[in-house]
């Protein structure tokens, strides 16, 4: 992060930004009178060009990669747009920096976005003023790039902001109906939460480091002296941030929007609700990763928090009939496992999460929005079934989705939540800070208990700290039982068995037409083949670099020889991440981890098979299984089906707890304020001028009388001023 | 040794004069006469100038004096044409009569 590259092309960076937000202007503006046909290349060649220099861009920075001692080190890219604040000693620039992590985002971002572009245009294609949708999806896309792109924190700040405006746009983007509107606004309005603690986490760190700068707060807290400046507010500032990501990327306890979100065209809940903007929370804990692992404290509430979401999203998607609301409540589960792995410090295993993720779940969502597009608007999976026959296309990749997302082996979701779950296992947080004189003063400052007992050079895993991960551990593979059983009851009900629609809708029956299933099938080949680029560790020597993925020759951090063969994706985002893969963690196992890995991989995989498996038999099988099982727990099936009554009990605390204060304050205005305040101080005025009016006679003669008197008795009070 | 009037005696008189044409201008309805308590007021002012200026043998006071009698005279032409006018209109001098301005 620190090692900045200078090429010609930075101002390519810039031009990332730009496309969309032209393209936004345009149909924005000129789009009610444009044909639809130039609404349509405007608004998926704007993202086009964009995802084209961020291909040569990352070629570039690829290109541009000098050998270190660890491989080769791509370091940064920086493009300084203009300067936006100048103000006392604060310079602030609108400024874009393009690093390993961010270029992920970006071809994240700009090629799902292309792709999700693309099969709009045959998704909406009943719709009329589809110049709106296409302008505030390129309005999204542009927000977006700005939250990855930010050099500083405000410029992340204004894409962030961007982002929820979009998407509370685009939820509501068929207004007429009201519940849309209000999904919408429920969307803002617990976003607002969440944004309001970004903003206090971000003024904090401003106020004790003086500066918005990643790069400048890297150093800020790399570098012993400052370090320990920041140790006091690390810990507040990480928690509000973290608050703030919860909101953007659905966790607990800010995860109740989401569902709703579900109301916005479906393309939308990919690209935004699935593949780019939720995962936005992860990505920032990413790039402030060094605040993240300050202190273990942060990273052990961060990793409680996505495993718990996990875990209970994804029991209420086990019962949830609404196909999209299965997708939406897999996403909240899928991003827990994100904030899981950033929690415990495998931002490397969290990002390549977040790519995988993107993958298969947009793939999901459009293929349910195939599904929902030939239903008529169906979106109950009890209506659905046996779509196979007339849908292959669809059903495929829906079935490919689901094998990357259950963790299948080699499809995309096996190495990257492999990758989270054994990491959440023997990835320990170890308090020290580099370069720092003493770690010791940087414990006692920061005041926490450290997971790992240092003596003579050996580590210690503290019997509370290994609790931690173990529960990490088995909450994530029970989470991922869960995950493929959910799936496959989704896959099995709607695309298997007898088809349950009525006549009419079953001579309605379609595939999609090529814009939508071209998105698909390439999606579909992304989660195939997009987790290729990580292979576990335990693989042997060879049989990545056969297959032409990973290995550059990576030897580094005193680790053994494994590390030659270390995963291509972990090693391009190595750089970006070097506190938490060579200084600050030590695995809960001793240094040779990678049996574990093995042993993990193969439970997961055992236990996916088994939720899949579980699945056929309950619901392919015996159809009238569910229903008995059902019935035998009702009570637990009810809490569940009710979401755990959290909306409920948000609305009784929350909603109707504002609703109360606000009756109060009210009440409180029309007595106190307006009462005795506002109409009280005019009546005493009035009555005050009643009395007074009488003084006015305008007779002059009688003002002339007041006059002396009044002189005399100033004549008075000057001469006898020293009695009073 | 004859008698020699003090400070005192000149002060005296003007606040003497000046307290009769104060309250001839707050009790009488007269326009004429307020004008005419005005001017003794103006005048009882005038002494005390020229007082002061005998006294602490400076010539601003008297300076003063003729200022406020070329003011004086000014005020009484303006004044005793409004009061001839007033006169005019009603038949009368009556300052209470005269409320046209207060409504």
């Amino acid at each position: 992060m620190e090692h900045i590259v200078s090429v010609q092309f930075d101002y390519y960076l810039g031009l990332i930004v730009l496309f969309p937000l032209l393209g936004a202007i345009i149909n924005g503006v000129a789009g009610p009178k444009l044909p639809r046909r130039f609404v349509h290349w405007i608004g998926c060649s704007a993202i086009g060009l964009s995802f084209v220099f961020t291909a040569l861009s990352v070629h570039g920075l690829y290109l541009n990669a000098h050998e270190g001692d660890h491989g080769p080190v791509y370091g940064s890219i920086v493009y300084d747009a203009y300067q936006w604040i100048y103000s006392g000693g604060m310079e602030l620039d609108i400024a874009f920096i393009l690093d390993p992590l961010s270029a992920v985002m970006l071809l994240v971002i700009t090629g799902v976005g292309l792709l999700i572009h693309i099969y709009s245009v045959g998704y909406m294609k009943e719709e009329s003023g589809v110049w709106r949708y296409f302008c505030y999806l390129n309005l999204f896309c542009f927000a977006m790039l700005m939250l990855v792109l930010g050099k500083n924190m405000l410029v992340t700040f204004i894409g962030w902001e961007g982002v929820g405006l979009c998407s509370y746009l685009l939820i509501g983007y068929w207004y007429e109906d009201d519940s849309n509107a209000i999904a919408g606004q429920k969307a803002f309005i617990v976003n607002r939460v969440g944004d309001f603690a970004f903003l206090g986490g971000l003024f904090l760190l401003f106020y004790q480091a003086g500066t918005f700068d990643y790069v400048e707060l890297y150093q800020y807290a790399t570098t012993a002296e400052t370090a320990r400046l920041l140790a006091p507010v690390a810990l507040p500032a990480a928690i509000l941030i973290f608050i703030g990501c919860t909101g953007k990327s659905a966790q607990i306890p800010l995860y109740t929007w989401l569902p709703d979100a579900m109301a916005g065209p479906t393309p939308v809940s990919a690209l935004i609700h699935a593949a780019t903007m939720v995962t936005a929370g992860v990505f920032l804990i990413a790039r402030l990763h060094f605040l993240f692992t300050f202190n273990p404290t942060i990273g052990y509430v961060v990793a409680t928090i996505g495993t718990l979401t996990a875990f209970f999203a994804a029991t209420i998607a086990v019962v949830q009939n609404d196909i999209k609301k299965v997708l939406a409540y897999s996403t909240i589960s899928q991003l827990g496992y994100m904030f899981m792995a950033v929690g415990v410090g495998a931002f490397t295993a969290g990002i390549f999460h977040l790519m995988t993720h993107a993958f298969f779940k947009a793939l999901l969502f459009l293929g349910s929005g195939s599904v929902i597009h030939a239903m008529g608007g169906t979106q109950d999976i009890r209506e659905m079934g046996g779509l196979k026959e007339w849908m292959p296309y669809t059903e495929k990749t829906f079935l490919i989705a689901c094998l990357a997302i259950s963790g299948f082996p080699l499809f995309a979701g096996f190495f990257s939540k492999d990758l989270i779950l054994w990491n959440a296992l023997t990835n320990v947080h170890i308090l020290s800070v580099p370069e720092a004189a003493s770690s010791a003063t940087i414990a006692t400052l920061i005041n926490s208990t450290s997971p790992v007992i240092e003596s003579g050079g050996a580590v210690d895993v503290t019997t509370w700290a290994s609790a931690f991960h173990w529960g990490f551990y088995l909450m994530g593979v029970l989470t991922a039982g869960l995950t493929a059983f959910y799936m496959f009851r989704l896959y099995f009900l709607t695309f298997r068995g007898e088809c349950r629609a009525d006549e009419e809708t079953r001579e309605h029956l379609h595939e999609s037409p090529p814009s939508m299933t071209l998105p698909l099938c390439a999606l579909a080949f992304l989660s195939l083949f997009g987790g290729w680029t990580g292979w576990p560790h335990f693989i042997p020597k060879g049989v990545p670099k056969w297959l032409g993925f990973g290995g550059h020759g990576h030897g580094g951090h005193g680790a053994p020889e494994y590390l030659d063969w270390m995963l291509g994706f972990e090693h391009w985002l190595d750089e970006a991440f070097v506190l938490s893969t060579s200084h600050r963690f030590a695995p809960l196992f001793g240094s040779h981890p990678y049996t574990q890995e093995l042993i993990a991989t193969s439970v997961s995989v055992a236990v996916a098979l088994s939720g899949i498996g579980a699945a056929w038999a309950i619901y392919l099988k015996n159809p009238g299984l569910p229903k008995e099982i059902a019935d035998s727990v009702r009570g637990l099936y009810d809490v569940l089906m009710n979401k755990y009554y959290v909306d409920e009990v948000y609305n009784r605390v929350f909603v109707q707890g504002s609703v109360k204060i606000g009756s109060f304050m009210h009440t409180f205005d029309e007595v106190v304020i307006d009462g005795v305040l506002v109409d009280g101080l005019a009546w005493f005025v009035e009555q005050l001028g009643k009395i007074l009016r009488h003084l006015q006679s305008g007779n002059v003669q009688r003002y002339a009388t007041y006059i002396v008197l009044g002189i005399v008795l100033f004549a008075l009070a000057i001469r006898y001023y020293q009695y009073f | 040794m004859s008698w020699q009037p003090t400070l005192a005696h000149y002060l005296i008189l003007a606040a003497g004069t000046f307290s009769i044409g104060l309250i001839g201008v707050m009790v009488r309805r007269n326009a004429l006469i307020l004008f005419m308590c005005i001017e003794l007021m103006l005048n009882s002012v005038n002494l005390t100038f020229i007082t002061f200026s005998q006294y602490r043998v400076d010539l601003d006071g008297q300076i003063f004096g003729f200022i406020v009698m070329a003011v004086a005279a000014a005020e009484a032409a303006v004044g005793l044409a409004i009061v001839l006018h007033i006169f005019r209109q009603n038949r009368s001098v009556n300052v209470d009569e005269v409320t046209e301005l207060q409504q």
